[in-house]
């Protein structure tokens, strides 16, 4: 299961992302009649196809995978959370259909009101990925529900949706998706920058996705300051396992690195009474630490902590690289000239993937040994059926094939021009081959 | 009076028939994509099946994603009890959903001919076997052997019988037979007046098959699932009666190369044996024991999912429209 979610998320975000920067183009495209743009439409059009049909069926193998792997759970409260999904199934449609339209009718309509057909799109993007992190919200802060001898009597799913868990979630995962789309689409043509095509091209190309990227990240950084006092409130173990911290009390520390062994971190770097500042904004801020649950309650440490640090440091990578891009532009109207630049901002779509793994890392794992935090561990979840390990292995191993086919299709997608198939007429004019 | 437990049951049902005659089609198109012959040969036909289903499948796949979300908010015990027992095609099932969506679209953007080739055999060989366990699904469900509780049915036993191979043949058969039903009309409408009548020959050919597996399944049904058996013949009779004469009909007006009403009367067998088979076991969704009304949800999830449904539906159903719309003209 986090096999595959892992999987889908970074799909997902390109699918929250690619619609609003094709959109952007689009408007470029539209209102200035730029063939630049034009062409690079052309790439993301296509790009976009395939990672959306690999999406979608990464998706749907996700909600076998709620029944399969976790029957207990969606049995017993599959009703409480079903209405998020319920109407992300119609957000899904809307994608699915303009998405559709977009891609391989688009020849029928004025370029104009092709363009517009991208804004649902990219506002059903938007929606999913708001109504599935409300449903793991929800596992973070379950309500609306009154459970009565193992059984669920009275449900408000209204309330169940828009838990406390939901604010801080959901536009924390939506920013992400931004993130991840604008810089990976930027890294490819950062990517080709070093290889010397510095033409007008390959800089919008690279420009567009990197700007809007960069104007999300600091908002990023607070939002995600916000989810970090939110969990001080109201899932004090999970933070403690963040930060390493054991000891409940004022001052208390932030830890960079380190490891957990029983009773305390090693090996990290200490700033005194810096946790307790970013909580409450004073040293006497009381933080509480791990030893106030029994060890079999506390999620395993050194993997929340390095994944939570992980993410942090990445946050702070992409925004000093994004200030130093929007420093350039504001100078000079131009990108940073430093060879390094181009260099970092290669990495910087494959930083932001990593950051919203770890993210998830911390999340899921944090609420460990909890899957309905305080509510059902996550023993008791599971398919009790035999053999199971078997369908994940080789479910393990389609995820495999599926990332090399996918990965090689997209470097062939990104690569040079493209030459065609022995078997294949050509593409019609005004339209994007399909 | 109808409750909400009543209506989220019609329309899961809706949904699934929506899928069988949109998503259906999908796959039968994949499986004559299959014998659609070597590459240069078959080229014309397979491009007529992209171009076909290029724009509208994953919109199709959505109503797959729809049944199972409202089945699982609607009738979360039922839910867990079909994915439990049946994990195993289900697995199946799932792996063919991802090799069949992610060839089809590698398919497309492939450039050499040994890719094309390797993707449109992973497409065509999935189209097969997932209707096909879908099937086999049914068909565990609709004999009986699927228990409420969690695992609580024979992981094997319940679909690999007599009455869940009939489910898995019988699914495969009518994704092909829509399929080249459709597509008859989407090549005259193409102007490709030889590849309409070639699949005017397909579609006659497994319409008929279809209709004998038909007639030996009632046999099967008989020995297998008395209980289907009976609400098949006894209350479910008219629905079955009609599917065999919408059936009928549809194979006459492909004989005539009345395409477009042949697609409609073969929409309307299919949806005919689908809501004779609710009818058949209804009120119980795991027959022999549990019904509807058990298994449902409580009113406030019934009722905040079916107020969703209708205000998705009116984004939804214009929206599809202009989708048919455009995809025909294309
Ligand atoms: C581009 C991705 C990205 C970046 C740069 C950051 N995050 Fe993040 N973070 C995520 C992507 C992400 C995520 C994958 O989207 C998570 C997982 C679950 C969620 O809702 O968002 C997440 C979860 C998450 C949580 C757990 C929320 C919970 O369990 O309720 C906290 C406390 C933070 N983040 C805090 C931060 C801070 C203080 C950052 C400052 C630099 C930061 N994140 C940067
Ligand atoms: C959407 C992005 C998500 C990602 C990337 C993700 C990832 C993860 C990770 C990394 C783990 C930890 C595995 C471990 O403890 O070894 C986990 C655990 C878990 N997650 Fe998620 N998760 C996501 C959302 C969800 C949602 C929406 C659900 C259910 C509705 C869910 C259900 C679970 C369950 C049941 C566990 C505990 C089982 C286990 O420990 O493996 N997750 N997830
Ligand atoms: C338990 C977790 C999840 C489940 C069950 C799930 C389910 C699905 C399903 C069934 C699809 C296919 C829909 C189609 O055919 O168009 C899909 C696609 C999608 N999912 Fe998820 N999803 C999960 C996690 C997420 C998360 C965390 C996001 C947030 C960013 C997300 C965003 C999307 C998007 C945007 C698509 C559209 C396909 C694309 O653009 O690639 N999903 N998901």
């Amino acid at each position: 299961m986090a096999l595959s979610l892992g999987w889908h998320i970074v799909l997902a975000c390109m699918g929250v992302g690619m619609p609003a920067l094709l959109l952007i183009a689009e408007w470029r495209a539209v209102r200035r009649g730029d063939p630049d743009c034009r062409r690079l439409i052309e790439r993301w059009a296509r790009t976009t196809g395939v990672l959306f049909a690999v999406g979608a069926v990464s998706g749907t193998i996700l909600s076998f995978e709620l029944g399969l792997l976790w029957p207990g759970m969606m049995g017993l409260y599959g009703e409480v959370i079903g209405l998020p999904f319920a109407l992300e199934g119609f957000a899904f449609f809307i994608e699915a259909i303009f998405i559709g339209i977009y891609l391989y009718t688009g020849g029928l309509l004025s370029p104009a009101l092709r363009a517009w057909t991208l804004v649902p799109v990219a506002v059903a993007g938007v929606a999913s990925a708001f109504f599935v992190v409300t449903a793991n919200a929800w596992m973070n802060q379950p309500r609306g529900f009154t459970l009565d001898g193992g059984r669920i009597t009275q449900v408000d799913p209204w309330a169940a949706m828009f838990n406390p868990a939901t604010p801080p979630q959901t536009v924390h995962m939506i920013l992400a998706a931004f993130m991840v789309a604008g810089f990976a689409t930027a890294s490819v043509y950062a990517v080709a920058m070093l290889r010397g095509r510095r033409d007008r091209y390959h800089r919008l190309g690279f420009a567009i996705p990197f700007t809007v990227a960069a104007i999300v990240t600091p908002f990023q950084i607070l939002v995600g300051d916000l989810a970090a006092r939110f969990l001080a409130h109201y899932q004090p173990v999970k933070l403690a396992a963040m930060e390493g911290l054991y000891r409940t009390g004022p001052d208390a520390p932030l830890t960079i690195g380190g490891f957990a062994t029983g009773e305390g971190l090693r090996y990290g770097l200490e700033i005194p009474g810096a946790l307790s500042i970013l909580v409450g904004e004073s040293t006497d801020t009381v933080v509480r630490g791990l030893s106030e649950v029994p060890p079999a309650d506390r999620p395993p440490v050194t993997v929340v902590h390095l994944a939570f640090d992980l993410m942090v440091g990445i946050g702070f990578f992409l925004l000093a690289l994004s200030a130093w891009f929007a420093l350039a532009w504001w100078r000079r109207r131009d990108l940073p000239r430093s060879r390094w630049f181009p260099r970092l901002a290669a990495l910087s779509g494959l930083a932001a993937a990593v950051a919203v793994e770890a993210g998830w890392v911390v999340t899921e794992v944090g609420r460990q040994p909890w899957i309905v935090y305080g509510v059902m561990r996550t023993a008791d979840a599971v398919n009790p059926a035999p053999g199971l390990w078997a369908g994940f292995l080789i479910v393990s191993a389609v995820y495999v094939v599926l990332t090399v086919v996918t990965v090689y299709v997209l470097r062939r997608l990104a690569g040079g021009e493209r030459p065609l198939a022995p078997q294949e007429p050509e593409p019609e004019p005004g339209q994007v081959p399909s | 009076m109808t409750e909400p437990a009543q209506l989220t049951l019609g329309v899961l049902w809706a949904g699934l028939t929506l899928y069988a005659l949109f998503g259906g089609a999908d796959f039968g198109a994949g499986l004559w994509d299959l014998l659609s012959g070597g590459s240069t040969a078959g080229l014309p036909r397979r491009r007529l099946i992209e171009h076909a289903i290029g724009s509208v499948w994953e919109a199709n796949h959505v109503w797959l994603i729809f049944v199972i979300v409202v089945l699982w908010t609607g009738f979360p015990g039922v839910f867990a009890a079909v994915m439990s027992t049946l994990y195993i095609p289900l697995t199946l099932v799932a792996l063919g959903v991802i090799a069949r969506g992610a060839a089809f679209a590698f398919r497309k953007v492939g450039e050499r001919l040994w890719e094309r080739r390797l993707f449109g055999a992973v497409f065509a060989l999935s189209s097969l076997f997932t209707p096909f366990f879908l099937g086999t699904v049914a068909g565990a469900i609709a004999s009986g052997r699927v228990p409420p509780g969690l695992a609580a049915g024979d992981l094997v036993g319940s679909w690999l019988n007599p009455t869940g191979l009939l489910g898995g043949v019988l699914a495969v058969g009518v994704c092909a037979y829509l399929a080249a039903a459709y597509l008859c009309d989407d090549a005259r409408r193409a102007g490709e007046a030889g590849l309409a009548a070639e699949f005017r020959t397909r579609a006659l050919v497994t319409g008929v098959a279809m209709g004998v597996v038909a007639l030996g399944g009632i046999g099967v049904l008989r020995a297998d699932a008395p209980a289907l058996f009976a609400g098949l013949t006894g209350r479910a009779l008219p629905l079955v009666v009609v599917s065999a004469l919408a059936g009928t009909a549809a194979l006459a007006l492909l004989w005539l190369r009345r395409f477009a009403s042949a697609r409609a009367a073969s929409a309307l067998a299919v949806t005919a044996v689908l809501w004779g088979w609710a009818v058949a076991q209804y009120p119980l969704m795991l027959p022999p024991s549990l019904g509807y009304q058990e298994a449902a949800a409580t009113p406030a999830v019934l009722t905040a999912t079916l107020v969703s449904v209708a205000v998705g539906a009116v984004l939804l159903v214009p929206s599809l429209v202009w989708l048919y719309y455009l995809q025909q003209r294309r």
